[in-house]
Formats: C-alpha cells, sequence, structure tokens
C-alpha cells in the first residue's frame, strides 16, 4: 500500500510536471527573462577534438557549440519541428531555392565578429563549407556525403554566399542547419591551416572560450559583441564532465548542475521528481533516434527474406512500446523516418507494413509459416548487441523474448563498444545486430541513406546490394516536390522493412530532460545535438 | 646500502622492458580502433574516407612490429618514445599524454595519500588494541568492523555516502547537498579541496584500513609471543614501552608492503571510485581510454602504473633494509 501511494505520488508530480510543460511556449511568454548567473551542466562523453566538421559526439557539441555560429540553425523557440529553420548568420529568413531549386543565395549578416575582433564576411563562409564539402586531401570531413548536391560555393560580394546545387535536394537546406557545420574565419583557416581548429577556438557565438580542464569542465563567458541584440541572457556557462549517468543524476538533485541536456531513463526521471517535486520541471520529446535490428545478409539463413521478414512480423512493437518505454529510453512506433516529420508514415500507412500490423497474432502466424517453409523452424542465432545498458540490452533482451514467442531460440552477445563496432562495421561477424541511426538534424533524406546498397551506403552493415532501392533513393533525393518525395519515401520504406526486410525498426528513442526549474528558456528538441547555442537560456533567480 | 639500492633499480629495468612488450601485445589484440569510435560511434553517420584519413593520421596503418626503418613500426615508435622520453599524444584528444597524465596526477596522488592517512589512523591504533586486548570484546568490535571493511566494496560505500548525504542535507535543511565534482587545487581552495576528496578518501581508507588492521594485529600478535618481548616484560618496562619501543617496530614489516602495495593501488587503480565521485584523476583516464580505444594512451597509463609499482616495491625494500639490517647484509 504505502509503495502504491509512492508510486501514485510519483506518477501525480510528473503528470503535473508534464502538464506544466506542455503549458510551457504560452507560460514562457509571459516570462521576462533575467539576465545574469553561470549555467552549469553536465556531460556524459568527453571531448575528442574542438573540430567539429571532423567529430561527432555530443560530448564535443554540448560545451563547444556555444562558442560558434552557424549560417542556419534549426528554430531555437520551436526546436520541434523538423522544418522551422531561422537564419543565424544569415540576414533575415532562410532563402528559398532559385533556379529551378539549384542556386541557393544567402545576405550574410554585416554586423558579426568573430571572438578576436575580426569581422565575419561571406569568404569565412565559403571557407567553412569548402572545408566541409570539398575538404584537401588529408583533412577529414565526416559529413562530406550530406553535401553531395553542391556543386560550387561562391561568394559575389563580401557579404553574400551562394550554393549552386548539381541538383535540386530537399535534404539540401536541413544540412545546412546541421549543428556541426561550424563557421571559422577564413584567416584562421589560412594562417594555420587546417587542424589548427581541432586544438584552438575562435567563433562567433554567444560565448567566448575561457578554459578546458580536459576530463573536468569547459568553460564559456558572455561575448559582449553577439550579434543577437540582447543574448546571451547568461553571464557564462560551465559544461561539467560526468560520464557516469548516477553522478550526472545526483549533481542535478545535489545542486551541482541545473541541467543534462542528452536525457534520462524514465526511472531517473521518476526519482528526481519525487526527491525535489517542483524544485524539477521534465521536458520529453521523440527523440531522432531509430533502434533497429540488422540481419545479416551474408550469412545463412538470412540471405532468405522468408527468415528476415518472420523476424519482423514476430515483434510486437506497439505493446513492447507500452512497457519498454516504462524502463528504457524508447517509445514511438515508427518506420524509417522520424515520426513527427511531413515524410514519416502515418498509422494507416504503417499498418500495411509487416511488423506493424495491427493484429499481433496474424503477424506470427505469418511468421511461424514462413519459417516452416525457409525450414528454418526452431532457429538459433545470436544477437549482437552493445554493451549500454539504454536502451541497448533493455531492447535487446526483450527482441529475445519476442523471438522466443515464434520458437526461435536466441542468445545475446554483449560486447563493448569498441569490439561492437570492429564485429559489425569491420568485419561482419554476426547473425543478427542491434544497431542504431542517431541523427542530429532530422533530414529523412539524408537519414536514410543507409538503406541504400552497402557499395553506396557506408553505413549498412545489413551487407546487401538492391539496385531497386538506390534507383528509389535517388530518385526522393533529386526530387523537390514534397509530394513525390514522399510517395517515393513509402515505396523505399516498404521495401526496406517489408518486401525485403533488410533493416528493421524495433522503436524510436524517447528522450526525456528533467531539469531545475529555474533553467528557463531552452526547449527540447528532438536530438541531444540541436539548440545547444545556449544563448536563449536564462536563470530564474528566483527559484535557485 | 648503496650497493643494495643499485642492484634494485638496475632489477627495474628488465621488468619495465617486459611490462611495456606486454601491454603493447595486448592492446593491439583488443579489437576496433579509435577512430570508428570517434568519428561513427555514436550513430551518426559517418564518410568512410574521414575515418580513413583519422586512421592514416595516427599511424595505425603502420605495421606493427616490422618497418623500414624500424622506428616506422608501432612498436618501434612506442621504443623510441621511451628512450626519447617522448609519451606521444592521445589518439582521442590529440594532446600530448604527459599533459593529459599531468592533469590528473596531483588528484590522484593527493587522494592517494589521504587514504593511505585515513588507513594509517584506522588501521594502527585499531590493530595494536585488538592484538593486545585478544579475544576480549573490543577485539571483537574491531574484527568485525574490519572485515566490514574488507567485504564492503569502496564504490558502493561511496555510493552510499553520496547518497546519505543528499537524503540527510534535504531532511536537515531542505536542500540536498552533494560534494563538489570539479577538482580545485587545495592550494586554491583548501576547504573546498576537502570537501570534495574527504569523502573518497574514507570511501577507499576504510577498506585499504580494513586490510592493514588485520595484518598489523596478526603480526603484533606473533611479535608479543616472541623472547625478547618477554625479556622486556621480565626487566620490568612499562606494557606501553614494550608494545610502542620494540614490538609495533618489528611487527610494522608486513604492514609496510600492504601499505605500499596498496598506495601504489591507489594512484591508477580506483577505476571506479573516481567514476562514483566524479574525480578527474588517472584510474577514470584509465577506464575512458579504454573505452575509445585510445592504445597510446592506455599503453602509457599501465606503463605508468608499472613504474609506480616498480617504485613503492623499490621503497618497500628500502625500507625492509632500513628497519631490518639482516635484510641488507644477506
Amino acid at each position: 500500500m504505502k509503495n502504491f501511494v509512492a508510486k501514485s505520488a510519483v506518477a501525480l508530480v510528473v503528470g503535473l510536471s508534464l502538464a506544466l510543460w506542455a503549458g510551457g511556449p504560452a507560460a514562457a511568454q509571459t516570462e521576462t527573462p533575467q539576465t545574469g548567473g553561470i549555467l552549469n551542466f553536465v556531460v556524459g562523453s568527453k571531448i575528442p577534438s574542438y573540430d567539429a566538421h571532423m567529430e561527432s559526439t555530443f560530448g564535443m557539441i554540448h560545451p563547444i557549440r556555444p562558442f560558434y555560429s552557424l549560417l542556419i540553425r534549426v528554430n531555437p523557440d520551436n526546436p520541434q519541428s523538423p522544418t522551422d529553420f531561422v537564419c543565424d548568420l544569415c540576414d533575415g529568413d532562410v532563402p528559398t531555392a532559385t533556379n529551378n531549386g539549384l542556386t541557393y543565395a544567402f545576405k550574410i549578416r554585416q554586423d558579426v565578429k568573430f571572438h578576436n575582433g575580426e569581422p565575419l564576411t561571406a569568404a569565412d563562409i565559403k571557407a567553412t563549407f569548402d572545408k566541409i564539402v570539398f575538404p584537401p586531401e588529408g583533412v577529414p570531413s565526416t559529413r562530406k556525403a550530406f553535401f553531395s548536391s553542391v556543386d560550387s560555393i561562391t561568394v559575389p560580394d563580401t557579404y553574400t554566399v551562394v550554393f549552386n546545387l548539381k541538383y535540386a535536394s530537399g535534404a539540401f537546406i536541413p544540412a545546412l542547419a546541421a549543428p556541426y557545420n561550424f563557421v571559422y574565419s577564413k584567416k584562421d583557416l589560412d594562417t594555420y591551416g587546417y587542424a589548427w581548429h581541432q586544438t584552438n577556438i575562435n567563433g562567433s557565438g554567444a560565448f567566448t572560450f575561457v578554459e578546458h580542464k580536459p576530463g573536468a569542465y569547459v568553460e564559456g563567458k558572455k561575448y559582449a559583441n553577439f550579434h543577437v541584440k540582447g543574448r546571451p541572457y547568461l553571464d557564462g556557462f560551465k559544461a561539467i564532465s560526468a560520464p557516469k549517468m548516477a553522478v550526472r543524476l545526483q549533481a542535478i538533485r545535489g545542486g551541482r548542475a541545473g541541467i543534462e541536456f542528452r536525457g534520462f531513463p524514465p526511472k531517473a526521471r521518476d526519482d528526481l521528481v519525487a526527491a525535489l517535486g517542483d524544485k524539477i520541471v521534465v521536458q520529453e520529446s521523440d527523440w531522432n533516434c531509430a533502434l533497429q535490428f540488422l540481419p545479416n545478409l551474408r550469412r545463412k539463413p538470412f540471405d532468405d527474406v522468408r527468415v528476415r521478414r518472420a523476424l519482423t512480423l514476430a515483434v510486437d512493437r506497439r505493446e513492447g512500446s507500452k512497457y519498454l518505454s516504462q524502463i528504457a529510453i524508447v517509445k514511438t512506433v515508427g518506420g524509417i523516418v522520424f515520426p513527427n516529420h511531413p515524410l514519416a508514415a502515418t498509422e494507416e500507412e504503417l499498418e500495411q507494413i509487416a511488423g506493424y500490423w495491427p493484429s499481433i497474432e496474424k503477424s506470427r502466424t505469418e511468421a511461424r509459416r514462413l519459417l516452416k517453409e525457409a525450414g528454418a523452424e526452431g532457429l538459433e542465432f545470436v544477437l549482437t548487441n552493445r554493451g549500454v545498458d539504454q536502451p541497448y540490452r533493455v531492447v535487446g533482451t526483450w527482441l529475445i523474448d519476442q523471438w522466443k514467442k515464434v520458437g526461435l531460440k536466441v542468445t545475446q552477445n554483449v560486447l563493448p563498444s569498441p569490439a561492437f563496432y570492429d564485429a559489425v562495421r569491420k568485419k561482419h561477424d554476426f547473425d543478427v545486430t542491434v544497431y542504431f541511426n542517431c541523427q542530429s538534424i532530422v533530414n529523412p533524406l539524408a537519414d536514410v541513406s543507409g538503406y541504400q546498397s552497402d557499395d553506396i551506403a557506408g553505413n549498412n552493415y545489413a551487407g546487401y546490394q538492391d539496385r531497386e532501392m538506390d534507383k528509389l533513393f535517388d530518385a526522393m533525393n533529386r526530387s523537390n516536390d514534397p509530394a513525390e518525395q514522399r510517395r517515393i519515401m513509402r515505396a523505399y520504406e516498404k521495401r526496406a522493412l517489408d518486401d525485403q526486410a533488410y533493416q528493421l525498426i524495433t522503436l524510436w528513442w524517447y528522450k526525456i530532460n528533467p531539469h531545475r526549474s529555474y533553467v528557463k528558456g531552452w526547449k527540447i528538441a528532438p536530438s541531444h545535438y540541436l539548440n545547444q547555442a545556449l544563448d536563449n537560456i536564462w536563470l530564474d533567480k528566483s527559484l535557485m | 646500502m648503496y650497493r643494495y639500492i643499485i642492484k634494485r633499480l638496475l632489477l627495474t629495468i628488465p621488468t619495465l622492458f617486459g611490462a611495456a612488450v606486454l601491454v603493447f601485445v595486448l592492446m593491439r589484440m583488443v579489437p576496433g580502433d579509435v577512430c570508428e569510435v570517434r568519428m561513427a560511434g555514436f550513430g551518426a553517420f559517418a564518410d568512410q574516407e574521414a575515418i580513413d584519413i583519422c586512421r592514416e593520421n595516427l599511424g595505425l596503418n603502420n605495421p606493427w612490429l616490422w618497418a623500414w626503418p624500424w622506428w616506422d613500426s608501432q612498436f618501434g615508435q612506442v621504443m623510441w618514445g621511451y628512450l626519447t622520453l617522448d609519451l606521444g599524444k592521445s589518439m582521442w584528444t590529440g594532446q600530448p599524454i604527459t599533459h593529459e597524465i599531468g592533469l590528473r596526477f596531483q588528484l590522484s596522488l593527493q587522494v592517494a595519500f589521504m587514504a593511505t592517512a585515513v588507513a594509517i589512523l584506522i588501521a594502527i591504533p585499531l590493530g595494536t588494541i585488538s592484538a593486545v586486548k585478544q579475544d576480549t570484546w573490543i577485539d571483537y568490535c574491531v574484527r568485525t568492523f574490519s572485515i566490514a571493511g574488507i567485504a564492503m566494496p569502496s564504490f558502493w560505500l561511496g555510493i552510499m555516502i553520496i547518497l546519505g548525504l543528499l537524503i540527510t542535507t534535504q531532511a536537515w535543511s531542505g536542500t540536498p547537498w552533494m560534494p563538489p565534482i570539479v577538482y580545485v587545487s587545495p592550494f586554491e581552495d583548501l576547504a573546498g579541496n576537502l570537501s570534495q576528496l574527504i569523502w573518497p578518501a574514507v570511501a577507499t581508507g576504510y577498506r585499504y584500513s580494513a586490510v592493514a588492521t588485520r595484518m598489523t594485529r596478526s603480526a603484533l600478535l606473533e611479535v608479543l609471543r616472541e623472547d625478547y618481548v618477554r625479556t622486556a616484560r621480565a626487566k620490568g618496562l612499562l606494557e606501553r614501552v614494550i608494545i610502542n619501543r620494540h614490538a609495533l617496530k618489528n611487527a610494522m614489516l608486513p604492514v609496510i608492503t600492504i601499505f605500499g602495495i596498496e598506495f601504489a593501488f591507489l594512484i591508477g587503480g580506483l577505476v571506479v571510485t573516481e567514476q562514483v565521485f566524479n574525480l578527474n584523476g588517472l584510474g577514470k583516464l584509465f577506464v575512458e581510454s579504454v573505452l575509445t580505444n585510445d592504445f597510446t594512451l592506455t599503453q602509457q597509463l599501465v606503463m605508468l602504473v608499472v613504474v609506480i609499482f616498480v617504485f613503492m616495491n623499490f621503497v618497500v625494500d628500502i625500507f625492509y633494509a632500513w628497519l631490518d639490517p639482516r635484510i641488507r647484509y644477506a
């Protein structure tokens, strides 16, 4: 009874917090931001280098992004929208394409200065994107492929930069808004070379760099000449490195940090709310991370589409979502596109895909039939998984139980991360593996590139070549008509998840950010890489 | 004595070389590489060409053992680095390893000293009392206390300490408090420094003291039965003088070994406790370097621990020789 009362109290407080958050935007409009104060936040991953053009970890984005500006960014006041982009260094609205979708001309703000006092011009934007899109030999650019549509970048005058595309592409603008596209000074690149930004910082963001104690913290202070007038509100920030989740949680509870931007599992949220009540606000969101399972098509019997279809048909995603969302950072049932995007399948469209049928009994009967037909009844195989609890091991254990219901005998091989990548990506040594597709910006046309053949997409680890998939992807990427893109995406998705069952989705991740109620102005985005400029965050001193 | 010291020092050279070779081979047998983890380890797309460039830049494509010239091989580079006292750069951060280690060494050393001080303060008096009051209720209490210390992992005790602080301070003042999670040097802010490090020092010092308490007790019990102690008693010396001047000094040999080994372990071995208290020490760096497959950093950290152990063994040997002249003349 005591337990029931405690759980009810937690549920009530969580509910109230969520209700408060739901009314957040309206409430926030009536609040006047206060200036001053230092925001302490905790980060669960460590910094490799400061060069965002080559790194991919949020451990670099969270502490370093506040020092830099982007050409365009996700609207910080509406980050939930996957299609709302606003100018950061460009002037006015994000330009629309001209010349049949082949030309984007950006007017650059004339009031921006780098932290070293040099003015920022279109030449800096060009130098930055030349480094990203056309890196010189020996210079790594991790997301170069996202700009495959770009033909050239030109600077007709000091404050105009023009991107000329080879073909019109709906993936271009979202790719441009990715948080990794820090704008560097051309002078720095020319003077110090392309490796200088790995260990040095000179941006034009809301904060200037103060200190980095490796493994401990990164400190920034307010940039007085920041180009958005009145911003930032904070005097500074301290990004504290804390790899253990328990420490990050306790840091918020014990007042050592106000927020952690990546996210906590449901239990951690409940514990924080139970301990601190109204001193905690919870923001929740769908997360642009799909947790997948990939059969290895290089191995028998997974080269047989009947076996692969049986694997997906056996999984009850809707029921799983109900239970798993209480213990793990997964929740949303979806196809290959981020669920809230206009290109995503509707519920009716999903129900047509194997593994998403409304009746799980019908699905599992079909799975058993297919396994029998393929001579794979009672098949035994190993599920390779990453040695990280949230959400990999939790969902991996659940998957095994789902497959058991159609007579499959599965054991789980949990590997530490480096060994996991080695087995899956380099050696292709697995039967079926849990995998993940986590992207920063919601850019479905780029995010689903990994479903192409493995000789085209470097991130297809299932090991197949399917020219039909490649053709569909290419047509979708080159289409500038949203309706046509959507139609092709459905065919692409149906082939990937149902007809060929190449790379299957379990559930989409779910982001939960409980934070101290005095942290105001930050809005949760569908990715832990987004909305990290910190210029819109302020501290409510009456609640501290 | 000098010959003894020089002989011990020369013996450390083959020990260090053997350890270097062993660590090098073991690290290369671990699957995966730092570029995969760094550029594609977060589920996001990473261009294969970028990963290949990263490997090339870090020398991961070089042969392991043999190349021409020889120092272009990975092993050759490591060995050449030792000869020229250049430990190389971290594959993850690109920073010099001496810089990465230097940043953390002060904290680890301070925790090791504080935990050792806690252990000495607990172990020597309790072990002595327990031996002197053998089989009384005091002895039973001390033994229970020390067995609990051995049985309880220090990281678990650490978690309990933090939770205890959070809960009690919230109940007491309404605002939960936890120790600072960012290190400050004692020379900048002594109070802040101690409020962070006293808790891990207590958590690890308690376990450390438990082993030393039991060792002190058993060593002292053995010495107290020696003929020269009986002779001292027959001479009418005070029991306090017998214990302090005659028995305890001779009982310290095994206890010093324990303190030496534990001190060396504390500098690089607090891998879990440092995580629990978010201490930016060598143990945490060790875990991170292994998780990111940062071969060069892991190699040098292991070598550092080996050097510390060899050095502490050397110091213990010298202490032995100082405490017991029979050893140095043997």
